[in-house]
Order: structure tokens, then sequence, then C-alpha cells
């Protein structure tokens, strides 16, 4: 896994559905892998291929003409299930950002765990980015994490986002939360001594 | 000004809070099932580290487990290892395992409750989302991610942003054939998918108070549906009747100091959510899905929306939804044709789910046209089922009991529905191919799925009771 955030300037792939669940990034059926490789090659399985496993053609992931590192989607983007093989199936297709107006709490903190940046954008901003890429496909668009912007770069239009500065500081240097966790391990222990009944 | 039960228990789990650093909050209770810790144990392995406090995590094999003849090996050879690879990872690290075969195996959501794993004022994650049913008890309990699994495994402890504060009162009394899964799909139906979102919920009100604890799992199991991180519900005399007796429940001295802090844990009468949301359980009637997600619901008479009913920006996830289902717009979901009944899950595989529906089926037959499948939650369950002869009506009513596990809540072992097959179901998404590719889910109670095993159909349960 490539840890480091890097900013970004890039075509999107977009997906104007709303309530995109965890089971449409990645069905059930495909979870029984014991690696966190490889998810990418199922990744909307069943939007994309048929049950001959024949490429649907109306799915935007089948269109070449929309390619690239940045995802956009509907609102409540990766509600449902916690399993983290969503975020692993995106970031192994070749995502680095998915942009919504909206996430599920689950979905975010597994993507940013695997390095993979969700920006929440305002509905009127999600909007923008769908007419701009309906004008022109190749529409590219920047996302920068330090400066914490994104634009339309044919328009100029842009848009700052939020991000937590832990979670800003581990995407840019490529630290994850267990490096922290183990360093305070003598809180840990203090804190057990603390209580009697395991509650 | 007071607090909350949910920021009593959140507060009091702080191991570390540094500035510019979400909590890091000490977990009491790890579950972990053969889908979601591999990649954790390996990166376990990786790092060079070991599990921190192994006592404090529970393994059990449900998610791709066969549900007919599980004493024979899992046939599908993906799923088999992944179930071996949960039994080598458990013995490497030194974690108790109920995996198949063990007397306590079962679904991880429904196990942890019965075996008096679960407790009041506890703190208890799992890879799973539907973690949240433990906050039935009083507890704070959540859905994680993989690294998030692993962070418990080496830490004890997981890094975490603390949610929001919502709280649901459902006041008054319920209705005649309306049950606990009723309410909750009426909220989430009330509120959308996302409407709980970044919040953590308590359930609260008389309608809430008056349920088992069975039926108060079903409501808190629910809550990610809505989006939220989590639903609790304050312990009582009824949660502590529960726990009293179990195999892991504290026992003697111990049982009375635990009674004596557990009746602590309530939010105090001045204590301030970030939201509250209020229904009265009189305007609740027997709810169905219609859609691609648990808030595309209504009650069982009702009407689909037209599309003009749908705010414009929707339009098109709606369409693409009913299309999915292959439902039009406006109509009425009562009458239509049923192909499978599955119930179980760990919304709904409990031993009084079970007992409601042999009450009901008692005595009457399931249509020819439907298949019925009854998966327990447990091996308790199961076996507590036969005890009490619920088994022999089930059979007489030509539904088929089988053997604990997931199954067809999300279809990772072979218990799949067909393409373009209905189903009505006591599991907690309709998401689609959620129960097979193609497969079309109506979410609802026991009761509502009971009666379309009797008449092939989306039936008003009222009407037969």
């Amino acid at each position: 896994m490539d840890k480091k955030f890097a900013n970004l300037v890039s075509s999107v792939v977009p997906l104007p559905i709303e309530n995109i669940d965890t089971d449409q990034i990645i069905p059930a059926r495909f979870l029984k892998a014991t690696t966190r490789d490889g998810f990418g090659e199922n990744l909307f399985r069943d939007w994309r291929f048929d049950e001959n496993n024949e490429p649907k053609a109306g799915f935007v992931l089948n269109n070449e003409t929309y390619k690239g590192k940045i995802l956009v989607a509907g609102k409540n983007f990766g509600c449902g299930s916690s399993r983290e093989h969503a975020a692993w199936a995106i970031g192994d297709f070749g995502f680095k950002v998915v942009v919504s107006s909206f996430f599920a709490d689950i979905f975010k903190n597994n993507a940013l765990n695997n390095f993979i940046l969700p920006v929440q954008v305002s509905e009127d901003f999600l909007a923008k980015i769908f007419r701009a890429v309906e004008k022109v496909p190749t529409t590219a668009i920047e996302v920068n994490l330090e400066e914490q912007f994104i634009e339309i770069k044919a328009t100029g239009e842009k848009e700052q986002f939020d991000i937590n500065p832990y979670k800003k500081t581990c995407l840019l240097n490529g630290y994850d939360d267990i490096d922290y966790l183990l360093s305070l391990r003598n809180e840990i222990e203090a804190y057990e001594t603390t209580r009697p009944f395991n509650f | 000004m007071g607090n909350t039960l949910f920021d009593k228990i959140w507060d009091g789990h702080i191991v570390a809070s540094r500035s510019g650093h979400p909590d890091a909050v000490y977990i009491n209770t790890h579950f972990i099932h053969e889908v979601t810790s591999p990649q954790a144990f390996e990166g376990l392995r990786k790092r060079g580290v070991p599990v921190f406090r192994p006592g404090k995590t529970r393994a059990t094999a449900d998610h791709n487990v066969p549900t007919l003849d599980q004493h024979l090996p899992i046939k599908e050879a993906l799923s088999r290892k992944q179930v071996e690879m949960l039994t080598a990872n458990t013995a490497e690290f030194g974690v108790e395992l109920y995996g198949l075969g063990h007397p306590y195996q079962g679904i991880v959501h429904v196990i942890g409750p019965e075996l008096g794993i679960t407790l009041p004022g506890m703190t208890i994650v799992c890879g799973d989302s539907h973690t949240s049913t433990h906050g039935a008890f009083g507890a704070v309990a959540f859905g994680i991610g993989t690294s998030e699994v692993e962070q418990v495994l080496a830490t004890q402890c997981i890094l975490q942003y603390k949610p929001r504060r919502m709280r649901i009162t459902v006041n008054g009394q319920l209705k005649k054939g309306v049950v606990s899964k009723d309410i909750i799909l009426y909220i989430i139906s009330k509120i959308s998918a996302a409407g709980g979102t970044g919040y953590f919920v308590e359930y609260a009100g008389e309608a809430i108070r008056s349920l088992s604890m069975e039926a108060r799992m079903t409501i808190c199991n629910m809550s990610i549906e809505m989006g939220a991180r989590g639903g609790l519900i304050a312990p009582d005399e009824t949660t502590f009747e529960y726990i009293k007796g179990r195999e892991f429940a504290p026992k003697g001295e111990d049982w009375e100091k635990s009674l004596a802090y557990w009746k602590t844990l309530r939010t105090d009468d001045d204590a301030v959510f970030d939201a509250e949301l209020v229904f009265d359980a009189a305007d609740i009637e027997p709810q169905i899905t219609y859609g691609t997600n648990p808030g595309m619901g209504m009650g069982v008479t009702g009407n689909i929306p037209a599309l003009a009913e749908i705010e414009e920006k929707e339009q098109l996830s709606f369409s693409k939804s009913l299309q999915y289902m292959d439902l039009q717009p406006g109509s009425q979901l009562l009458g239509k044709k049923v192909d499978y009944v599955f119930i179980g899950s760990c919304t709904n595989s409990r031993i009084e789910d079970l007992r409601m529906v042999a009450e009901f089926v008692k005595g009457k037959k399931k249509s020819d046209d439907v298949t019925v499948w009854i998966v327990p939650g447990s091996k308790q369950v199961e076996a507590q089922a036969i005890a009490e002869g619920i088994d022999k009506i089930f059979e007489a009513a030509g539904f088929q009991l089988r053997q604990p596990g997931c199954s067809a809540c999300l279809a990772m072992n072979e218990d799949k529905i067909p393409a373009g097959k209905y189903c009505v179901a006591t599991s907690n998404r309709n998401f689609e191919g959620r129960q097979g590719p193609n497969a079309r889910t109506f979410l609802a109670s026991p009761l509502t799925a009971a009666a379309a095993a009797i008449t092939g159909k989306v039936t008003d349960v009222r009407a037969m009771i």
C-alpha cells in the first residue's frame, strides 16, 4: 500500500447515485480472501458485470471515457456493513480520493485508515462537479490535502474541506493509528488498574 | 448540566485524550469472526506484536458457515479456508474460540448476550456493523473495520472521535401485531438511512422500556441502518433479570457489586442531547420495506411513494431502486407474491423470535409456493427450540429449521435467494444483491414474515391474529 497521500490533479469517475452501500462496493461473496490485496477486481462487481461475468455497457467503470484517481458519488456514500474490504477495493482499483456530500461514519474511518481521502463537499459543489463532468468527461479536479481544498480546474470553482488535523498528519506522513496506540502502553496499563471489573 | 448515559460510559473509558488526537478508548470486550479478522492477525504478525489482552477477545464462526450438515467439512473452499484460519489464528494468539461444533457457537451478536459476556457499562466492538446490538444492555457497542480490529488486538484500545448524542423516545404502547422490529423499521423510514449518521442514539420511552431484552436487541441492532454509530438502552430490572445466572455473568459478591454500579447507569434528568426525536407507538403499524435501503419502508398497508413525492435530486436513486425491485411507484405491496421467507440473522433469530413465530404458525401450513428457512442465532437457541418442541411446530408447518449462522442475511454461504425472487426477511438489509445476486428483499418483523409464509403473499398479520 502506498501510504503517504500526495496532492493530485486527476479526471474523475462520476457515480451520481445516493446511499451507495458497501454491499454494492464489494458484495459479501467476495469477502473470502484472507489478505488485503486483489479486491479491486470485484469493485462494484454486480453493477460492473452481468451474471455471465460480461461487463455491463451502461456502467461508468466500463466506460473508457471516465477514468482517474477520484471517485465522485452521491450522498451517504459507504453506508451499511463495516467491511473494510470496501476501502481496500476502492484503493486497489486505483482511487486515492472519494468525493461525496456525505459519508457513512465507518466507511470514512476505514478509508482514512487505508490512506484514501474522503472529501466531503457541499451538495452544491457536488452538483457542480457532476455538471462539469457531464459537459467535459475529462474534467480535471485538484485535491490538495495540505491546503484542504478541492478545485474544478477548468472553471476555477473551489471549495475548502474539513479533515481532522491528526488524520491529516497521518495521511501526509504515512503514519497509522496503531503506531500511536502502541506508544500509549503505559497509560493503558495505568487505566486498567483503576477498573476492578471489566466494564 | 448532567450527563447522558452514553457520555458516562464513553468518558469513563478514555485512556488518553491528547490535543488534536481522537480519544483513545479502552475496550472491555472485543468479538471477532472469520471474515473481518484474518488481515488483522496478519498485521500483528508483520509488526511482531502479540494480542495485548487475549482474554478480552472472543471468537466465533458465523458469517459464512453452512446452515445444514455442520458436522461435515465446509464444502466451499474459500469459506472453509477462512474458518480454518480463524481456528489457527485464535490458537496462535491465545484467543477463545466458539467454532463450528462448539455448544456456544452462533451469530456473534446472539452469543455475546446469551453467554453473559455482554454487560451494562461495557465498551464493546467487533468487525461487524451490527455490534450496536449489544447496546440493548446499556453498553457502548459499535462496529469497526479490520484496521481497527488490529488496533484492539494490539492495544485493547481504539482511536475514535466521540459521536454526538441523539435520544429517540417512543411513547405509549404498541398495538396488536406490532413488535419491536416494526418500531425500528418505522423510525428508520421516518429519518432515512442516513438520519442518524454521526450520532450515538439512546432509545427511551414507555414503548422501549416495556420490551424484553430480545426485543431491545432488535432495536439497537438496526441503529446502524439509520447511519448511527450505535444505539443503547439504559439497563433496568429487565436487563438484570436477563443477565443473572448466565455463564460468564458476575456471580456472588461480584454480582452484588456489579449490580450496584449498573443501577447508576442512566441519563441524568438535566442532560442535553444534540438531537431529540419523539414518536408515538400508537402510530406504528406492521412495517415492510419496498426499496433497496432500510429507509425505504412503510406500513404494510401503505403505498410506495409516487415519483412526484420524491425530491427531484433523489429521483434517480429512487427509480433505480424500484427498477431493481421490479415495483411500480405509487403501488401497494399488500398481496404481492412472495417466493422465500427468511427468519434469522442477528436482528431476529433469538429464542423469543422463534417462539413468536411458532405460536403464530401452530396448526397452520405454509403456502406451497414459498420456501421457508428458519435459521436460529446460536447452538443454544437451536437446542432451546428443540427442547420446547418448536422444531416440531415448524416441521408441521413446512418450515425448515436450519443450523446457526448469518445465512441468507448476507448470503456468504450457500443460503442465497435466487435472482429475481422476492424474500420477506427478518434480517436488517435490503441492499441490492444482499441476499444473493439480483435477489429482492422485503424487510419485516418475524410475525409479518410468518404471515407471508402462510399466505404466500405480503400480508397484514393483524388480520390473522
